[in-house]
């Protein structure tokens, strides 16, 4: 039995060691908002945050987590929404939609370390998160519309 | 009488009762009302496209949403005419009825260019529209759904308000006439408001009035971007795709399928699945194993680990042995010459090419996945899908139930693009249930599951023989092979051989609206049993490569510029065609030159109504090649949502854009070697060019766009890179032929 913490609450899990850690947050725990696309770090659709770093889950096995975890569904407390998810709405980003948390969840890392990126800064940081709609030029102008705000003191 | 005139005669008679039931609610067969499918559990329905509960008020959408906003459109088809408040509305995917027939899906049936189409020939569509009701088809493909929801979800909304105000008027003792409606209300004259929820159950005894459509002008949310009614569920993780649904005792499943396609199973071995921790049991599906386990991880696993001895694919062994099976289709008679102008046989050819595209994988963000549970009896699925009506009778097959025993719930789709027309999923899933009752299981295939039995886009080849004289194009004659997806598809969902001449095989060729006196299109169709489906554009999407590619060879041939030499053939065809081409020739700033280590190509293609124009300008990055900006302009008509149009234009060029430059699936003993992103990558953020997007509505008939974006992308990329290096690339993927920055 291990204990993980995830978006602040701790759950109980004897799912085997070796399990990778989106398995255990969509079947185990339920926590579906999380997605599956390769299973080999290549697309992005599982990407979560381990102590506030963007990491794929499909690549971090059980046992080798190292920090607590926050995914799409604990981005902002309560039903609230982050400043990112307000500028995803505001750009009308999403169409299938079955990227976007790990799009959200890697576009928050690169805001967390650089507030204010260039695009050049974006494209280094998104390039590992396919979308298959082709939706980046959405997400481009909400990044950046998510860093003024943010910057502004805005929606926090 | 002339053919003609009996045809159309017939076709009016047929329109007729099929619009005046359409007006009174929509939903009528001919002479016979369809049952309405919805049986909500508290509320009352009105039609099956509005349902009102003490929640307020649900918009029912006949087709499904996978990223192309149709939920946002149909639901402001219906709110539009009944009042209500956008804000507030539900939007759900409609279950399998027959009520929820695509009409518009006839209009590619008869054998016409579009954009030659007269008036009595719309309405033989309209007609065959009917026959389509008649056979219920509930798919969401074809670039169809607002084209077909256009009046017939407006008459929804419109006779559901009416029967509200009836209502009304009669508890308020004052004429219909002097009611109006806002935000889910009516509204007396006195400022006396009653809420819709208050009289729907009463409204819904009665037969619904008939209610004329608003005029444009009237229109308070058609015309404008509305916020996406998906688009907050997509930002918090809260949209449920197929394995997103959470039941109590789930299990989790995963298939691994011969790969050899069209080969079987000789036998496995599940031992060392079973000694994989968190495996259960291994299933056998007779050509392959389902593996169940505590998590999708285990499942994934324990199929890897099963020791299965395959039989043989019986497919050419190699891709390039299916060329030469394609190709040999070029001995035999055509299926089709549908373009047939002038007399090409007797004209001298001072160009004569081969070009070749590859079969393609839609590779949909979500891999392919469903749940199911099949308990005291009845089987539950809940899964995204393009055909639920298809998808809902083979899970009765497969879990040898009527069909009367089956519920489908339609989710999110996360990608379609075609693939999610097929019940390949849906079958496993049912089969896995059936054995398992009791038992949740949520089924997800591996990204190489997905790759490797995909319904691919067919590889095809195509033969052109040109002349050029005094600048003008004299003779344009292709023929083009390929296997035929509309015999393999349609074929699948009918459930019967389609006959006759082709068209959707030479789509996006013998349609264009160009005039060239001696002007020809032969359809050959290929025997090789390759699995093939509908592939975003379908036929489109390899014609539209060798139509415009060639087009682009004969103007240089001509030593004429290709955007206006494209321009003198298409204005005396086509106006509307003509003015996307000025307006991305205006957008690109076509006639301003460049810089050398920039070029531009240009390449316009007519699919689903709407004619689309492209222009890709490159940009040398040191070694490699940018693909750094696009312009696009279409003329899809009347456009409802100028948000979404464009999102759906961006969409179709990357989408197209990826195949061009990477897009490859070869197969080795029938097997595909490509498995997973890196050996079938797209597009990504870095590598994705700056997008333009012009959009006309000067076309006097509403086309679609899902699909128009994607066919006139990867032309207009080969002749842009034409234009940078001097070399003419005949065949996809480009990356084999230049460097790319990706």
């Amino acid at each position: 039995m291990r204990t993980l913490t995830v978006n602040g609450t701790d759950y109980q899990t004897d799912a085997p060691p070796d399990t990778p850690l989106l398995w255990v947050l969509r079947d185990e725990l339920g926590l579906t908002g999380t997605k599956y696309g390769c299973g080999i770090a290549a697309c992005g659709a599982c990407t979560v945050h381990v102590d506030g770093e963007a990491v794929r889950s499909c690549q971090v096995p059980l046992a080798d987590l190292w920090g607590e975890v926050t995914t799409i569904e604990g981005l902002a407390p309560d039903s609230r929404l982050a400043p990112l998810q307000e500028a995803w709405l505001r750009h009308q980003v999403a169409q299938c939609g079955f990227c976007q948390s790990g799009q959200i969840m890697q576009a928050a890392d690169l805001l967390a370390s650089n507030p204010a990126p260039s695009d050049e800064d974006i494209d280094a940081a998104m390039g590992g998160n396919l979308c298959r709609c082709g939706t980046y030029s959405a997400i481009r102008a909400a990044i950046h519309d998510a860093a003024r705000a943010i910057g502004e003191g805005g929606a926090g | 009488m002339s053919r003609l005139g009996k045809i159309t005669r017939r076709t009016l008679l047929v329109g007729a009762v099929a619009v005046a039931g359409g007006a009174a609610f929509g939903i009528y067969q001919i002479r016979r009302p369809v049952t309405n499918p919805l049986r909500p559990e508290a509320g009352t329905t009105l039609n099956p496209y509005v349902i009102i509960d003490r929640q307020g008020i649900s918009i029912i959408a006949p087709r499904a949403e996978m990223g192309q906003g149709i939920h946002t459109t149909l639901a402001a088809l219906v709110a539009e005419e009944l009042d209500a408040d956008f804000d507030a509305i539900r939007v759900l995917h409609g279950p399998p009825a027959a009520a929820y027939y695509n009409a518009a899906l006839a209009h590619g049936a008869l054998p016409v260019a579009d954009y030659a189409m007269r008036d009595w020939q719309r309405r033989l569509t309209e007609g065959i529209g009917a026959a389509t009701k008649l056979l219920g088809l509930q798919v969401t493909g074809g670039s169809t759904s607002t084209v077909d929801a256009f009046d017939r979800m407006r008459h929804a909304g419109a006779g559901a308000r009416e029967a509200l105000k009836a209502v009304a008027a009669e508890r308020l003792g004052v004429d219909v006439g002097q009611l109006r409606t806002e935000k889910g209300r009516v509204i007396a004259p006195d400022g006396t408001e009653i809420d819709y929820r208050g009289l729907a159950e009463e409204a819904a005894t009665r037969p619904v009035p008939q209610a004329e459509l608003r005029p444009q002008s009237e229109w308070k949310l058609l015309g404008r971007s509305l916020p996406r009614v998906d688009i907050r569920a997509k930002a918090t993780g809260e949209a449920q795709f197929s394995t997103d649904i959470v039941l109590e005792g789930m299990k989790f499943a995963t298939v691994r399928i011969c790969p050899h396609l069209g080969g079987g199973m000789d036998g496995f071995d599940p031992a060392p699945a079973l000694a994989v921790p968190g495996v259960e049991q291994v299933l056998d599906l007779g050509n392959g194993v389902a593996v169940v386990a505590r998590n999708t991880y285990a499942a994934m696993r324990g199929a890897e680990a099963v020791d299965v001895s395959w039989s043989a694919s019986p497919l050419p062994a190699t891709t390039e042995a299916m060329y030469d099976r394609i190709a040999e289709a070029f001995d035999a008679r055509p299926n089709s010459r549908m373009r047939n102008d002038g007399r090409p046989d007797d004209q001298s050819a001072q160009l004569e090419v081969e070009y070749r595209v590859p079969f393609l994988a839609h590779s949909t963000m979500e891999p392919m996945g469903a749940t199911a549970l099949l308990a005291d009896g009845h089987l539950t699925l809940w899964v995204g899908n393009q055909a639920p009506r298809e998808h809902k009778k083979v899970a009765a097959e497969a879990a040898g139930l009527d069909e009367d025993k089956v519920t489908l719930h339609t989710v999110f789709l996360g990608g379609g693009f075609g693939r999610r027309v097929e019940t390949d999923i849906t079958r496993q899933a049912a089969r896995i249930a059936a054995k398992l009752p009791g038992t949740p299981i949520r089924l997800t295939w591996s990204r190489e599951e997905d790759m490797r039995h995909d319904f691919y886009r067919p590889a095809a080849i195509a033969r052109m023989r040109g002349a050029v004289a005094e600048g003008r194009a004299t003779l344009f004659d292709a023929k083009i092979a390929a296997p035929s997806v509309t015999r393999a598809a349609i074929g699948r969902l009918a459930g019967r051989e389609m006959g006759g001449p082709d068209k959707g095989h030479v789509e996006g060729a013998f349609d264009q609206p160009y005039a060239i006196p001696h002007y020809r299109v032969a359809g050959h169709l290929a025997d090789l049993d390759v699995p093939i489906g509908f592939w975003r554009a379908v036929g489109n999407s390899f014609n539209g490569f060798f139509h415009e590619s060639f087009i682009d060879e004969l103007a240089h041939a001509a030593g004429r510029d290709p955007l206006a030499f494209r321009l003198d053939h298409v204005a005396p065809e086509s106006p509307v065609a003509a003015g996307v081409l000025e307006t991305v020739r205006d957008l690109s700033r076509w006639d301003e030159t460049l810089p050398e280590d920039r070029a531009r190509g240009v390449a316009m293609t007519w699919s689903f109504g709407t004619p689309t124009a492209v222009v890709i300008e490159l940009a040398r990055e040191g070694r490699a090649i940018r693909i750094d900006r696009a312009f696009m302009a279409c003329d899809p008509g009347l456009v409802l949502d100028h948000a979404i149009v464009r999102a759906q234009m961006e969409s179709g060029l990357i989408y197209g854009l990826s195949a061009a430059v990477m897009g490859e699936i070869t197969f080795t003993e029938g097997r595909a070697d490509q498995g997973n992103f890196p050996e079938y990558d797209a597009l990504r953020m870095h590598s994705a060019p700056k997008i333009e997007v012009a959009i006309l509505q000067d076309n006097p008939h509403m086309g679609g766009v899902g699909e128009p974006g994607t066919p006139p992308s990867m032309p207009a990329l080969a002749n842009a890179l034409f234009s940078l290096t001097g070399e003419r690339i005949r065949s996809l993927p480009l990356h084999h032929h230049a460097e790319f920055v990706v």
